[in-house]
């Protein structure tokens, strides 16, 4: 088994302050070990007990990154949910007729290959396209980060097992999956494709949550809190989670556009969003084989996939500063 | 015999670079006009009666010659290696093989070479998937029986009456025998692939105008004029190289680049822009392709009077004009009947055949469903596998011509099946929702061939049972009649039942497509889409 | 330290079993194969009999499965549906892939981490702005577009590269390709690179080495970069399969006949031998790979022990 010895030798420093904002990312290096007379964040005042995460999210307030990203993240979500707020239109509606053609009054994005208006299938198509990439994404980094967590940190039997399991789930080639077990699915919903992505997306997020806590609680602050007599739950938590975190959130920000684009690829395997489904995703890759004469009908799913997913890496980005202390 | 072949190659290589060192001085050392093209990894091993799909039946077209060959232009059947084949009753045929013909190791193609042949590729213990096209052949049944064990390793009905001579005897009358032995399955073979399997499995050998030179699976096959090929239609060319490629797009793009010289089936996306692309350089011809929709007759659903009407309004629910100018761009042409235009109009093909029921007609359509009780269960669903051909597009064309002229967006969708394989087998069990993608590509250019395996009681491909007492009667009479013109009247009237009761809905007749490099000259498709090889000049 | 390298070796036999047994069933619910094999029109009966004894599927799972077991153990791995050992297969497939996924890795490690440490110091900067854009473009557009595109570009209008790659697939035609493969995982590396160093850089230990005038270059190379790398690193790791098994699409665009084309191929006919072959290997892959990457940690972070 994967024994990661915890490595209490004496000789080194116990530097972190420990408790709530005074983290440290301990060195490596023992030239390194000698306390910084310039912390910045040495200065903050011990008497006040808030917790990190209330501390972030009064940064996160007055973030303005983080309020534009969750001011379209709200937009995506209204119209996902009210998509003819803003576009009236039947996307089910096409005529082949006009296949291909290029935006005219009325049709602001043009058609796409079927003749269908483009602006209404990329309003239309927010819905099953952020459903997959919010919950999928979620699913994944939920299950991922909390097994790879306790593997990491508890490391023994738990930490053998649970990475054997992933070893044998990376092995199975996501098309096979998709036609073995989408196949059989009758349902017309987007659930059977998130968990499809979520039972095939896990090991990612868990082999990357792992390898941070292990790196993680090697750090002087997790001895010390240990020292102090924390639990387990609480080092984790308290400790270990925030620092470990920031590597979870940015494979997790990009995967959310890799998931809405792999529905895509489940759907032309015959085995995704069962037709008429409208997604972004299908937008794309019906336009795809096109793009040399008609490369607007893929530009605006595109671009719809390209802002989503810039909106959560900015989300992303804004959650891990205010996570981290070193900033302040 | 080692030996000997070692010599004659050497004469034919001598032969053939002889006279071309003399005229081609600029060309370059790699062996003056080879061409390369396009080329599928074959799915089967490369037997002739064991190769079902067209990228093993474009090599087994240029190393092999049978009896007959169909006109690359024409698609008649012409004499070949058969001098002549005599009957009277059209049963028993008396088959005189031409003298002079040799495999391209010097054995000579006799009688026997296809009596041998035949029964190997009859013979269930060969597993020859092309085993039902010698069906007709009497004893059949006992080399291949439906089940149990054979009981018999030759055909009774396959007798040598000489060396060039052999008769075949039928089970039943079938008056267009002859002109069906042009299929790759007939070819003769040599002793060496009785003798020497795997040998020749590795490295085939036959009696077309080419031999194979190297075989790399998976990647390319090299093959070389043969010099002494005894035939009239000689290669016109040093030899062709085979690529494999895994996806059209990059076999186009190379032809564009000029790493390739020929490319056959040019992908969707890149019809608009091919005649400009290609300078012209682009070939577009009939092939004897019908697409069409099957219905499951063996749900009762769809077999009562009132879903005849329905299909008949689903078919004038689908604009065909629209979509094969759109989408495919006019490589495929409107079906107005069950045939090809590639049989001609003497071969049985009857354009308008079908009429009305095949003409876009939304108003019509909609009357015609609602007459015939509405969609069975409320909605069809158009079943077709996801994984080859991008049928996805035209079924979501179709279903969205039919939602139109219905008024309802909801009234067709598209069913798609992850695999081929799957697809067959939902199809085999009789588990079809509704009507499914149903292609027919010519085995040869018989109407025969377009009507009864698909539409016969019981017949091979007929996927959908359907089963009609008077176009199985129409078909019994027709194989029995003599006279070819008759043969096809009949068949003709065969197929208005089918019409009538619209057993399937013709889609569209498909072509075969090309795009060409600058160096060739002379590139045609015959009508299996196959390009003509040997006729294609270099330089 | 040895201790525990055999006793990860002896874990690869109950993953090896699993997985194979995993898969193998999963290929198996698919349904029957000759369907496929046959064409558009059905085999008849007999045929289709016959065709299932050869390929032994007419035997209960079980016992396919432990036939197909005890021949690998001899080194044979079955034969494919056009009559070709699956070992040729392999033998032609996995060199390829081998050269292509090495190439798109070099392109990651590269690329990635350098263009991750140059935005994670410069972030907010028009650098790291751009950066950004390239990967929201990477993700949103799909491989096959960017592939086609610079394929048409490089290949064709400007000629610098062959469009698609020749049988032997020698290292310099691969560079395209293996730049699209990568490109995906490239923005992962970007970012997670920028956001360790970006993270890392007000660490104590890296105000230290400033201060005690180690010149930039080392303080970021030695210092920052390398307690960086853990989730960079474990990225890579995880990516290994993912571009050694699903470039199914780049190698279908640049015509590479690697093990993702053939795995594909052997999937959509239902070739049991095939895919349950080259998945095998790729879980040894996996197995080697992740085991790699448990030891780089310890070689990163010295602190991190395996006994």
């Amino acid at each position: 088994m994967p024994d990661q010895q915890q490595p209490y030798e004496p000789e080194r420093a116990v530097a972190g302050t420990g408790m709530g904002g005074g983290m440290d990312l301990a060195a490596s290096e023992a030239a390194t070990l000698e306390p910084d007379p310039e912390r910045p964040d040495g200065a903050r005042p011990q008497d006040r007990p808030r917790s990190l995460w209330s501390d972030a999210w009064r940064d996160l307030r007055r973030n303005p990154v983080f309020l534009v990203s969750a001011l379209v993240i709200c937009f995506l979500v209204l119209i996902a949910i009210w998509p003819s707020l803003i576009a009236p239109g039947n996307p089910l509606s096409c005529d082949l007729a006009r296949a291909q053609d290029g935006p005219s009054p009325g049709h602001p994005f043009g058609f796409d290959g079927q003749g269908c208006d483009v602006y209404t299938r990329t309003v239309h198509g927010a819905r099953a396209s952020v459903t997959v990439g919010v919950c999928a994404t979620l699913g994944v980094a939920v299950l991922g980060s909390v097994l790879g967590a306790l593997a990491g940190f508890f490391g023994g039997g738990w930490d053998a097992v649970l990475s054997r399991i992933t070893d044998v789930f990376f092995a199975i080639p996501v098309v096979l999956g998709g036609l073995v077990l989408l196949s059989v699915v009758t349902s017309n919903t987007v659930w059977p494709v998130v968990g499809f992505i979520v039972l095939l997306g896990w090991p990612q997020i868990y082999r990357i949550a792992r390898g941070s806590v292990i790196t993680a609680k090697q750090h002087d602050y997790v001895q010390a809190a240990r020292a102090l007599g924390a639990s387990d739950a609480r080092i984790l938590l308290r400790h270990i989670a925030p620092n470990a975190v920031a590597p979870v959130i940015v494979v997790a920000t990009i995967a959310l556009g890799t998931y809405i684009s792999l529905e895509a690829t489940l759907s032309y395997l015959g085995v995704g969003l069962k037709p008429p489904s409208v997604s972004w995703g299908i937008e794309i890759s019906a336009a795809s084989p096109y793009v040399r004469n008609a490369p607007h009908a893929l530009l605006w799913p595109a671009g719809a996939l390209a802002v989503t997913v810039l909106a959560f890496i900015m989300l992303g980005d804004a959650v891990r500063d205010a996570l981290d202390p070193k900033l302040r | 015999m080692r030996g000997r072949t070692r010599v004659q190659w050497a004469l034919a290589v001598a032969v053939a670079v002889l006279p071309l060192a003399a005229c081609t001085s600029g060309a370059g050392a790699a062996g003056g006009s080879v061409l390369s093209s396009s080329w599928g990894d074959p799915q089967n091993p490369l037997e002739p009666s064991n190769t079902n799909e067209v990228q093993g039946g474009k090599v087994l077209d240029m190393i092999f010659r049978g009896l007959k060959r169909y006109n690359p232009r024409t698609g008649r059947a012409e004499n070949m290696l058969a001098e002549r084949i005599d009957t009277t009753d059209s049963r028993t045929y008396h088959v005189t093989v031409k003298d002079g013909w040799t495999f391209s190791n010097g054995e000579p193609v006799t009688a026997r070479s296809f009596v041998d042949a035949w029964n190997y590729g009859a013979s269930l213990r060969n597993n020859q998937k092309n085993a039902y096209f010698f069906g007709y052949i009497e004893g059949y049944d006992k080399v291949h029986p439906d089940s149990g064990k054979q009981t018999a390793d030759t055909l009774s009905g396959l007798k040598v009456t000489g060396p060039r001579t052999f008769t075949v005897t039928l089970g039943q009358k079938f008056s267009t025998f002859p002109d069906t032995l042009g299929y790759a399955a007939f070819a003769p073979l040599p002793r060496a692939f009785f003798t020497h399997h795997k040998a020749w499995l590795d490295k085939p050998i036959g009696n077309g105008p080419y031999t194979v030179e190297s075989y790399t699976k998976g990647a390319q096959m090299y093959l070389k004029k043969w010099a002494g090929y005894p035939g009239p239609d000689k290669a016109r060319n040093d030899g062709v190289t085979l690529m494999v490629y895994t996806d059209s797009n990059t076999a186009y793009t190379d032809v564009l680049a000029g790493n390739l010289d020929l490319a056959d089936d040019i992908p969707a996306g890149q019809l608009k822009n091919v005649s400009s692309d290609l300078d012209g350089r682009y070939i577009n011809t009939p092939a004897g392709i019908l697409q069409t929709l099957a219905f499951p007759f063996y749900d009762k659903a769809w077999n009562t009077e009132g879903a005849r009407k329905v299909r008949t309004g689903l078919s004038m629910a689908i604009n065909r004009a629209q979509i094969t100018k759109t989408l495919f761009r006019n490589t495929r042409t409107p079906a107005t009947d069950w045939t090809s235009p590639v049989l001609g109009e003497d071969g049985g093909y009857q354009a308008g055949l079908c009429g009305a029921a095949c003409e876009y007609r939304p108003a019509e359509a909609k009357k015609l469903v609602q007459e015939g009780g509405g969609l069975p269960g409320g909605q069809v669903r158009i079943t077709y596998n996801a994984d080859t051909g991008s049928h996805k597009e035209w079924v979501d064309a179709v279903c969205n011509s039919i939602n139109n002229a219905l008024g309802d967006d909801r009234a067709c969708v598209g069913n798609p099946v992850g695999t081929f394989a799957d697809f067959r087998n939902q199809i085999s069990q009789h588990k079809m929702p509704g009507p499914f993608r149903a292609g027919w590509q010519m085995d040869y250019p018989l109407i025969q061939n377009f009507l009864q395996p698909l539409y016969y009681t019981d017949a091979s491909s007929n996927d959908g049972k359907w089963s009609n007492k008077q176009f199985d009667a129409l078909v019994d009479r027709a194989n029995a009649e003599t006279g070819q013109k008759a043969a096809i009247g009949l068949f003709q009237q065969a197929e208005k039942v089918v019409r009538d009761n619209m057993a399937a809905i013709p889609l569209w007749y498909q072509n075969g497509s090309a795009g060409y490099s600058e160096r060739l000259r002379n590139v045609a498709l015959n009508p299996f889409s196959v390009p003509v090889y040997n006729e294609i000049e270099v330089g | 330290m040895a201790r525990y390298l055999v006793r990860r070796l002896l874990q690869m036999i109950p993953v090896f079993v699993g997985a194979t047994l995993l898969i193998f069933l999963m290929v198996n619910v698919m349904g029957d194969p000759v369907a496929g094999l046959c064409g558009e029109r059905a085999c008849d009966s007999a045929t289709a009999a016959q065709l299932e004894r050869e390929f032994g599927l007419d035997k209960p799972v079980w016992q396919q499965y432990a036939t197909y077991m005890a021949n690998v153990f001899t080194g044979d791995f079955g034969t494919a549906f056009n009559g070709q050992p699956v070992t040729e297969l392999m033998a032609t497939a996995f060199p390829v892939t081998i050269r292509l996924t090495l190439v798109a890795i070099v392109f990651e490690i590269v690329i990635g981490i350098a263009l991750g440490v140059v935005t994670g110091l410069r972030r907010g900067r028009p650098v790291d702005t751009a950066v950004l854009l390239g990967t929201l473009v990477v993700i949103s557009v799909p491989t096959f577009v960017t592939g086609l595109l610079l394929q048409l570009l490089l290949g064709v209008k400007w000629g610098w590269v062959r469009p698609s790659v020749s049988p032997q697939a020698p290292l310099d035609e691969l560079i395209l390709p293996g730049l699209v493969l990568a490109s995906v995982s490239l923005a992962y590396v970007t970012r997670l690179t920028r956001t360790s160093i970006a993270e890392n850089r007000r660490a104590d230990y890296v105000r230290t080495a400033v201060a005690k005038g180690l010149p930039r270059r080392r303080v970021v190379v030695r210092h920052l970069l390398r307690n960086s790398l853990i989730p960079v690193v474990t990225f890579i790791g995880t990516d290994i399969g993912a571009l050694m098994g699903g470039a199914i699409v780049t190698e279908r665009i640049f015509n590479i006949h690697g093990v993702g084309y053939q795995l594909y191929q052997g999937i959509l006919r239902q070739n049991t031998q095939t895919v349950v072959g080259f998945v095998t290997v790729l879980v040894l892959v996996f197995l080697v790979a992740n085991l790699l990457v448990d030891l780089l940690y310890a070689v990163l972070d010295p602190r991190i022990r395996y006994a």
